[in-house]
C-alpha cells in the first residue's frame, strides 16, 4: 500500500508531507502456525505535539507545550489494536498473563482489559517470537501516528490561582463529548486515519510507554527547574488522554470528580526500525502554547 | 365498616405483613374499598372547605416552585402522576431492566406542601399497563399509607386525599403487596414528599433556615443476573426479569446503586449546579437500602438526618445516613467553587456501583478556607530537617 498525504496543521501553519507505507511481519505460533502481524510505515515528517502530563507556571497549573517535532525515522506501527486471538497465543504459552472476564473475549475484537504490565508482557514475547524489537509507542509517537485522530486536551484558559478555574474546564470539555457505546468492536469498526491505522480514538484506549510527569514551565514555557517522572502511571491514548496506573486493566470505575475514565484499555505496538529509530532522530523545538 | 367483625380470624395486615399479599388479603381490601366507595357516594370536594391549589410536578432531580413559609391557611393540594411502565437503561452499557415508575421519572417526583395541608393525589394507571399499582405514602396516616385505598388496575384511576400532619421528608412507593412490593420498588416505583413547617426552616435555635436552590437526589439498588457470559441481561418484560431479580435481591447485594434510576445520571451534562454563595437543599431518599450521602470538599451546614423537621438538625456534619425507607434533607451554602462530588461514602457503592452526583459550582475561590501552598514538586534536599525546624 503507497498514499500520498498533505495535511496542514491550522492552528501552527506547519505542513506536512507523509508517505504511507504497509508492511507486514510473520510471527511463527505455538503452533507452527504463522501469525501476520500488519503494520504500516509512517515516513518521517514534522508534526505538532502537545505534551502529556501536569505542567505549571509559577505554580499555576497550564495547558502542556505544544512542541513541533521533526522525525527523521520512518515509524513502524501495527496497523490495528492487538487482538484477543494474538494474546491468547502469548497467554497460552504461559508469557502472558489471562485476562478476566466479563466482556470482550470474542478473538475477533481487540484484547481488553490488559494492563500497561500484560501489553509490555506481549511485546516482549513477540519481540522473542519474531526476533524483532516491539514494544509499546512513547506518546509522542501514538499522537503522530494518530495524526487527526488525537484529541488535543489543551483547555485554552488563562493560568489561574484559582484551582477551580482550569478544574471546571476540562468538566465542561468532558461533558460535551457523546457517550460511546463500551463494548468493544471488531478491528476497523471506527474507521482508519489518514495513514491507515484503525480504530483511533475509538472505544478502545491504547497504553503508551510515556512516564506520567510533572513539570514546571519558564515564562517562555519552556521546562524549567526540576522534574517528576511517575513511572507507575502511564499515559493512555484515545478519545482524550487519561493517566491510568500501570496494573491496571480495568479504568472504567466512575471516579469522584476526577475526570472521565476510559472505556478499555488496549494496545498496539511499534517495531524499532532497524537501529537508527533512536531517540536522537527526532528534533523538537517549542511552539506559541495557543 | 364491618369487614373486620366479619373476618374475625384474619391477623390484621398491619401486624402481619408476612400474610399480606395472600389471595384472601386482596379480597379483604377490595371489600375494604368497595365498603368506602359505598360509604362515601358523594365527590371529595363536598366534605372538606379549603382552598385549592393544582401542582404540576417536575421530574428529579428538580423541584416544583413552592413557598418556603407561607402566611397562607392550610390548603388542598392537587397532585397527579400516571404511572409508566417503560423498558429503562440503568447503566453506561446500555443494561436494561423493564421499569416501573411513577409520572415516567426515577425516582417519582417530590411533591411539596405544608404541615397542616391535604395532599389530594389522582393516581392513573393506564390501560397499557401490565399490571396493577399503588401508593403508599409514609407521611401519610391509616390505610398502609393508603396503599390499601389506591391499588388500581390498568385502565383505573384513583383520588386520595390525605394530611399532613407531621413536618419532614417522606418516602412514598408503590406497594401492591408480598414479594411485588419490593419489585415494584426497585422496578423504579419510589419518591418523596417534603411537608414544610409553615413557618419554614428552623435551626436549633429557632432562627429562620432558608435555601436558594432544592435537588431532590432518590437513590435505587437494581439486581441484575448476569449471562453466562458474564454480561449483564437485559430485560423489556417483568414477567422474565422479575422472578430472576427476586433471587439475586434476596442475597441482598445489589449490582448498581444509583441516583436518579441510572449510573451517570446526575454528573457531566446532568451534574447539579449552584454558585458560590448559595444556600442548597439536598433532599434524599432511599426506599429500600441505607445509604450514606457525603459531600466531597463541603459538608451538611444542617442536617435532619432522618429528615424530619420538628426534630432540630444537627451541624456541620461531614456524612450522614439515611435510613432505608426513609429520607433525609442536608442544607449547604457552597462556600469554594468547582466539582463536588455527593456521593454514598460507601465507595464501593458510590465509584463500582453508580451512586455519585456531582455539583458544578462556580464563583470565586476563598483562599483562606484552602491555599495550595506549594506546589507538587520534587522533595527539596533538606525537606526533612526543614520539617524538623518546624
Amino acid at each position: 500500500m503507497l498514499t500520498l498525504k498533505l495535511k496542514r496543521f491550522t492552528k501552527t501553519g506547519v505542513f506536512t508531507f507523509s508517505l504511507v507505507v504497509a508492511s507486514t511481519s510473520l510471527v511463527a505460533s505455538s503452533s507452527a502456525q504463522l501469525q501476520t502481524v500488519e503494520a504500516i510505515d509512517i515516513v518521517p515528517h514534522a508534526f505538532a505535539y502537545r505534551m502529556a502530563g501536569d505542567f505549571s507556571q509559577a505554580g499555576r497549573p497550564v495547558d502542556a507545550p505544544l512542541v513541533a517535532v521533526t522525525r527523521t525515522s520512518v515509524l513502524h506501527i501495527m496497523k490495528q489494536q492487538v487482538t484477543a486471538a494474538e494474546y491468547d497465543r502469548c497467554v497460552a504459552e504461559a508469557r502472558c498473563m489471562a485476562r478476566s472476564p466479563p466482556e470482550g473475549f470474542a478473538p475477533n475484537l481487540p484484547a481488553i482489559q490488559v494492563s500497561w504490565r500484560d501489553a509490555t508482557a506481549y511485546a516482549t514475547w513477540l519481540s522473542s517470537k519474531t526476533g524483532e524489537t516491539w514494544r509499546l509507542p512513547t506518546d509522542e509517537e501514538w499522537v503522530f501516528a494518530a495524526g487527526s485522530r488525537f484529541h488535543d486536551d489543551a483547555l485554552s484558559v488563562a493560568a489561574s490561582r484559582d484551582p477551580s478555574v482550569r478544574w471546571l474546564a476540562r468538566y465542561e470539555k468532558e461533558s460535551e463529548q457523546e457517550a460511546l457505546d463500551q463494548r468493544p468492536r471488531p478491528p476497523g469498526a471506527f474507521g482508519a486515519n489518514e495513514y491507515g491505522l484503525l480504530d483511533l480514538s475509538g472505544n478502545v484506549w491504547e497504553w503508551t510507554n510515556t512516564c506520567f510527569i510533572r513539570q514546571s514551565l519558564d515564562t517562555k514555557g519552556k521546562p524549567a527547574g526540576a522534574s517528576t517522572a511517575n513511572c507507575g502511571v502511564r499515559v493512555v491514548e484515545g478519545e482524550h488522554r487519561t493517566y491510568v496506573t500501570d496494573f491496571v486493566r480495568d479504568a472504567r470505575g466512575t471516579g469522584c470528580a476526577v475526570g472521565k475514565p476510559p472505556s478499555n484499555l488496549g494496545f498496539r505496538l511499534v517495531r524499532e526500525g532497524n537501529g537508527f529509530a533512536t531517540m536522537a532522530s527526532v528534533f523538537r523545538r517549542l511552539m506559541p502554547n495557543n | 365498616m364491618g369487614v373486620m367483625v366479619d373476618r374475625p380470624r384474619e391477623q390484621s395486615p398491619l401486624v402481619s405483613g408476612r400474610n399480606f399479599m395472600r389471595t384472601n388479603h386482596i379480597a379483604y381490601f377490595a371489600a375494604i374499598l368497595v365498603t368506602l366507595i359505598a360509604a362515601v357516594p358523594c365527590r371529595a370536594e363536598a366534605d372538606l372547605k379549603l382552598p385549592r391549589e393544582k401542582v404540576t410536578l417536575v421530574a428529579p432531580p428538580f423541584v416544583h416552585p413552592h413557598e418556603q413559609a407561607t402566611k397562607a391557611g392550610p390548603k388542598i393540594i392537587e397532585f397527579t402522576m400516571t404511572v409508566v411502565e417503560k423498558p429503562i437503561v440503568i447503566d453506561e452499557a446500555g443494561t436494561t431492566i423493564p421499569g416501573f415508575t411513577f409520572n415516567g421519572s426515577i425516582p417519582g417526583p417530590l411533591m411539596v406542601v405544608h404541615e397542616g395541608d391535604y395532599v389530594e393525589l389522582t393516581l392513573v394507571n393506564p390501560a397499557t399497563s401490565t399490571m396493577m399499582h399503588s401508593i403508599d405514602f409514609h407521611a401519610a396516616t391509616g390505610a398502609l399509607g393508603g396503599g390499601a385505598l389506591t391499588q388500581v388496575n390498568p385502565g383505573e384511576q384513583v383520588v386520595l386525599r390525605w394530611k399532613a400532619t407531621r413536618a419532614g421528608v417522606f418516602v412514598y412507593h408503590c406497594a401492591p403487596g408480598g414479594s411485588m412490593t419490593p419489585l415494584h420498588v426497585l422496578a423504579g416505583m419510589s419518591g418523596a414528599v417534603m411537608v414544610l413547617p409553615r413557618d419554614g426552616l428552623r435551626d436549633a435555635g429557632g432562627k429562620l433556615l432558608h435555601y436558594d436552590r432544592a435537588y431532590y437526589i432518590g437513590e435505587s439498588d437494581f439486581y441484575v443476573p448476569r449471562g453466562d457470559d458474564g454480561k449483564f441481561q437485559s430485560f423489556t418484560e417483568a414477567s422474565d426479569y422479575f422472578p430472576k431479580t427476586l433471587e439475586l435481591m434476596r442475597k441482598l447485594i445489589p449490582t448498581h446503586v444509583v441516583f436518579e434510576g441510572k449510573v451517570g445520571a446526575l454528573t457531566g451534562k446532568n451534574a447539579l449546579q449552584a454558585k458560590v454563595g448559595e444556600t442548597v437543599l439536598i433532599i434524599h431518599s432511599q426506599a429500600n437500602r441505607d445509604s450514606r450521602p457525603h459531600l466531597i470538599g463541603g459538608h451538611g451546614d444542617y442536617v435532619w438526618e432522618t429528615g424530619k423537621f420538628h426534630n432540630p438538625p444537627e451541624q456541620g456534619l461531614e456524612t450522614w445516613f439515611i435510613r432505608g425507607g426513609s429520607a433525609g434533607a442536608a442544607l449547604y451554602t457552597f462556600r469554594q467553587p468547582g466539582i463536588y462530588a455527593y456521593l454514598s461514602h460507601n465507595l464501593i457503592e458510590a465509584v463500582e456501583l453508580g451512586a455519585v452526583a456531582h455539583f458544578k459550582v462556580e464563583g470565586k475561590w476563598n483562599d483562606d478556607l484552602m491555599k495550595q501552598v506549594s506546589p507538587p514538586g520534587p522533595i527539596p534536599p533538606d525537606g526533612i530537617s526543614q520539617a524538623k525546624a518546624h
